[in-house]
Order: C-alpha cells, then structure tokens, then sequence
C-alpha cells in the first residue's frame, strides 16, 4: 500500500461547455512531497484540485489518490485527503472551535478523540486564543488558519489547499509558508499558487500549468539550472566606456554585453556568458590587471518568474 | 450516521443563531394566536357542528404560516452554502449526497415543527378555561398534529429541492413560495368554484390540500392523504439529489 504514490493523474481532461479546463493532464505526486501548482489564473490548477478531492469529475481520464480512484470510490478518497477551497469558505455564524468540531465529525472522528484533535490543531495553529469567537469576526490571517486546521483535523495523508496564502500580508504569508513546510514532514502536500516565490519557497517540485496542460515539472533548483545559460553577470566598473566595450568585445567568453552608465564615474555592464560560464574570475582579473575600480561584481540567479515568463512565452510563439 | 446527525443538528441549530430563525418563530406565533383568538371568537357566538380543529383550520392562518414560513426556513439551505462556497467543504468530506439531503431536510423539518410546538398547549387551554363547553378530542388534535408534520415535511422538501437550484436565497424562497401557492392555489379556486363534476373535478379533489387537511382536522387519517404526501415528499427529495449529483455530469 505504501508504496503506490499519493496522487497518480493520467490524461486527465475536463471540458465545461465549449471550454477545455484540462486537456490531457498526467503526473504522479510520490507521498511526503510537496508539491506546487503554478500558473496563471485559469490555467486549470482549481479544476485539477477540485477533481482530485472529489467534487467535480473528469470528462475522461482517470486520477487516483493513495490507489483509490476520485471518481468510482470517491469516499474512500474523501477520507484521505484535507481540502481547502480557493477563498477558504467558512461557515460565518459558528465559533472556531465549535466549526472544527463540527468539521472533525463530519471527517468521522468522535469522541476523546474528536476532542483531542480540534485541541491539537488549536495549539497548533495558535487559534487557542480565537477559539470561542464568531468566525465572522476573524481577520484574515486567522481565518486562514482555521481552514488550513480544519484542512489537517482528520490527519489526512494527502492535503490539498488551493491558494492558501492569498489576501495575506507579508507577515501571515510567512507564517502560513511556515506552516505548510512543517506540514510536509507528515503529509503529502499540494498546493496551488500563482505567486512564483511562493511555491519556490515551500514546494520540493513544481508543476508548471498552463491553459489546461504541464509545461514543465521539477524541483525549483533543476529548473533554475535549465535557466543556467541564460545567467548574467553584472558588474559595475569605474572605467571609460569605450574602453571597457572594447574589452568585452575582445574577450571571448562574452556573448553579449551591455554598458550603461551607473551614478557616479561607474559604468554598468550587463554580461551575458557563452554556455552557462561564469566569467566573474576574469572580469576581476581584468579589473585588477588595470588598475580599475570595482563596487559590484554578482550574477543574478533567475528567479521563477523569468523560468515561468520563458517556459510560457516559448509556448506561445510555437503557437504563432 | 455520525455525520448524518451532526450535519442534522448543525442544520438545526443555524436556525437559532440567527434572526431569521427568531423572526419566523415570531411570526409563527402571531398567526396562529390570530387564529386561535378568532376560533375563542367564534366559540363564544353561535353554536356550530364540527371539531374544534376543524373550525381552527377554517379560519385559513394554517396556510398562511404554511406558504410564508416555507421559503424562510429552507431558502438558506443549498443556495447560501452554494452563495458562500462552503458547499464545496462540505461536499468533500466523506458524506454522502444521500445523507447531505436528508440532513438538510431534518433540520428544516425540525426547525418547523419546533416553531409550531407552542400550539401544543392551544387544546390544553381550551380544556383548562372553557372546561364542558368545548370538548376537546384527544383524537383530531392528534390527527391535525400529522397532517401538519406531513404537509410541513412535503412543503420542506420542495423547498429544500427549489434552494438545490440556485445561488441565491432570494430566488429560492420566490420559487418556493410560487410552487407552494400554486399547489395551495389548485385546492382553494377548486373550492371556491367548483368545477363540473367529472374525471377533472376527481382529479382536483384528490389533490387538494384543503381537502386533505380538512380531513386531518376532523381526526380522519386518510392512508391515501399520509401516502400522497410522504411520496410527494420522496419524491422532491429524490429530485434534490439528483440536482446536487449533477455537478459531476457537467
């Protein structure tokens, strides 16, 4: 048992009227991963989410989850997995312990035990001091973390929460990015998010969607190293822009190069290598060697953002 | 069963955390202690021949209570959950559809009879202050019981069935509230304008609530009024699975 994967999705498609939501989708998500959805909004990541937990069904294609199928033995699945909608619905008019309890029960707990899990989730999520007060009245940090409670209350193996970090402030984003990477310890996770640092932050690989299909899959570090070519090195000299053109130009490591001029008597130069090279030994040897003087000299990692604007944009020439 | 009864009792008690619950138990109230004065009223004038239930359903607040509450109890139902997108936690967890419907339907039925308990103690205070002058029988109140619990839980049930449908309580109670006088409405003109006697007139008698509630107020439990409204109650209940099952076929 514990060796099938937490989620298998093979050619998983869903059309609503006259739209493709998904089309052909298939991964597999191993158990104890944590695992990203990215895409812009209406690429498909709420649809496949939805489908996974059981509350829509796929037009063809099939999803297992822990070897059960979401379609044929949805309750099976329902009992395995935490789900958070988008938007995190709450029922307004009960009181944050009361909500979990009543949540708890539904998952099949009773008893002790119902009560010593919405205990634990309380401690755990700092709600101990919110636990007798009107879900309405809640701020939205706080909200959020009772539906991330209630997504865990029943210890599911696989907990699914879709964009949970939307609508927070800075603080709460990283409080909940905590929170879910403690989760990960215990759980298989997914998540969904259009926000690059987001999932490069808590997710072990990434699932690139877009408009209904995979564009690329990976850990967040293998696909900053796709993007190695493409690095750039900058540095900032205090030398005569001629000359310092005339020396990228000779050198032939450089593929291309940009100079500007920066505050002060400091040129900025934009460097981009021949076939993922650093050239940042060289360019201080070369500094060195003349005597110039340097206050920068860093290569810029590619953030997510550029990987997700390259992977996306490559798809739509291909389209053109 | 767990689930099925915590999800009764949260149906149930939503009722009482909010003013709409106050406010239909209020108007509850106000109309049948109308109907109760007008029913001292006429107990104190002439003398007439029939049960004193009978004469508690003539004076019509029964219908009223029946064809307002209806919608303010069941709007809420599917359409607010569906507004708020807690339909979606809720249908994720490991219940099913079945007892989703059934607990939601529970929970009205409860909340409606609740609201009515208070008339409970209308024959007992017809007995207490006008002891020997208007006997009341054990038997008719406890029929007029049923047949308010029966149509009560038909009319829930198209209730519940008309929230299903849509996002919006306000459509839900309108499309209740159509639907119920419709079918009130196919008694009453029935009554007031009787149609030639043949098949339509059968037709017509037969499935007129005034008719059948008329018989439950004279303490005669018709087995073909109780099977016409449990089927018809099965039936709108059916009709609400199916509706929430619906969002897999889409």
């Amino acid at each position: 048992m514990s060796d099938t994967p937490m989620i298998e999705v093979e050619n998983l498609t869903k059309r609503y009227a006259g739209r493709t939501a998904i089309g052909g989708l298939s991964f597999t998500v191993g158990r104890g991963e944590i695992v990203g959805f990215l895409g812009p909004n209406g690429a498909g990541k709420s649809t496949t989410m939805r489908i996974l937990s059981g509350y829509l069904a796929a037009t063809s294609g099939t999803a297992r989850v822990a070897g059960f199928d979401v379609l044929t033995q949805s309750e099976e699945v329902r009992r395995r997995i935490g789900y958070m909608p988008e938007n995190n619905p709450l029922y307004d008019d009960m009181r944050v312990r009361e909500y979990l309890k009543f949540r708890a029960r539904l998952k099949g707990l009773s008893g002790a035990h119902c009560r010593d899990r919405v205990d634990t989730v309380l401690g755990q999520f700092g709600l101990d001091e919110v636990a007798h007060k009107l879900i309405a009245h809640l701020s939205k940090g706080f909200r959020q973390r009772v539906g991330i409670a209630d997504a865990l209350v029943h210890e599911p193996e696989l907990i699914i929460l879709d964009e949970p970090t939307i609508g927070l402030d800075p603080h709460q984003i990283r409080t909940v990015r905590q929170l879910i990477k403690d989760l990960g310890r215990r759980h298989t996770v997914l998540i969904s998010s259009h926000i690059l640092p987001e999932v490069e932050v808590t997710c072990s690989r990434i699932l690139i969607l877009h408009e209904g299909s995979i564009l690329a899959a990976d850990t967040p570090d293998d696909l900053q190293q796709r993007m190695a070519g493409r690095t750039q090195v900058i540095a900032e000299i205090a030398a005569p822009a001629a000359e310092l053109r005339h020396c990228w130009e000779a050198m032939a490591e450089v593929e291309q190069f940009d100079v500007s001029a920066a505050e002060g008597e400091f040129q900025r130069c934009a460097l981009t290598p021949r076939a993922g090279l650093d050239l940042r030994p060289q360019i201080y040897d070369l500094v060195k060697e003349r005597g110039w003087r340097l206050r920068e000299l860093t290569r810029s990692r590619h953030t997510l953002e550029d990987i997700f604007v390259h992977v996306t944009s490559r798809d739509r020439e291909e389209e053109i | 069963m767990r689930a099925f009864l915590t999800l009764t009792r949260r149906e149930l008690t939503s009722h009482f955390v909010s003013l709409n619950g106050y406010a239909v138990i209020a108007g509850v109230q106000l109309l049948l202690g109308q109907s109760f004065w007008t029913l001292l009223d006429a107990l104190n004038g002439k003398p007439f021949d029939m049960p004193v239930t009978e004469k508690f359903f003539d004076t019509g607040f029964f219908w009223l209570v029946l064809l307002l509450v209806t919608p303010m109890i069941t709007m809420r139902t599917y359409a607010l959950e569906r507004a708020t997108g807690t339909f979606e936690t809720l249908m994720t967890t490991p219940i099913s559809e079945a007892q989703v419907v059934l607990a939601k339907f529970c929970g009205a039925l409860a909340f409606f009879v609740i609201a009515w308990l208070p008339a409970v103690a209308y024959p007992f205070l017809l007995q207490h202050y006008a002891e020997g002058m208007a006997p009341v029988d054990a038997g008719p109140v406890a029929a007029t019981f049923l047949g308010i619990a029966l149509l009560g839980g038909f009319y829930m049930a198209l209730g519940c069935f008309a929230s299903s449908l849509t996002r919006s309580q306000i459509v839900a109670a309108m499309t209740t509230f159509a639907i119920g006088l419709g079918l009130f409405l196919l008694g009453y003109l029935s009554q007031i304008r009787p149609p030639e006697p043949g098949w339509q007139a059968q037709l017509l008698t037969h499935l007129s609530m005034l008719e059948h509630m008329r018989d439950f107020s004279r303490g005669v439990v018709d087995t073909r009024h109780v099977f016409f409204y449990l089927s018809l109650t099965t039936f709108f209940l059916f009709l609400t699975l199916r509706v929430l099952e619906s969002r897999r076929w889409k």
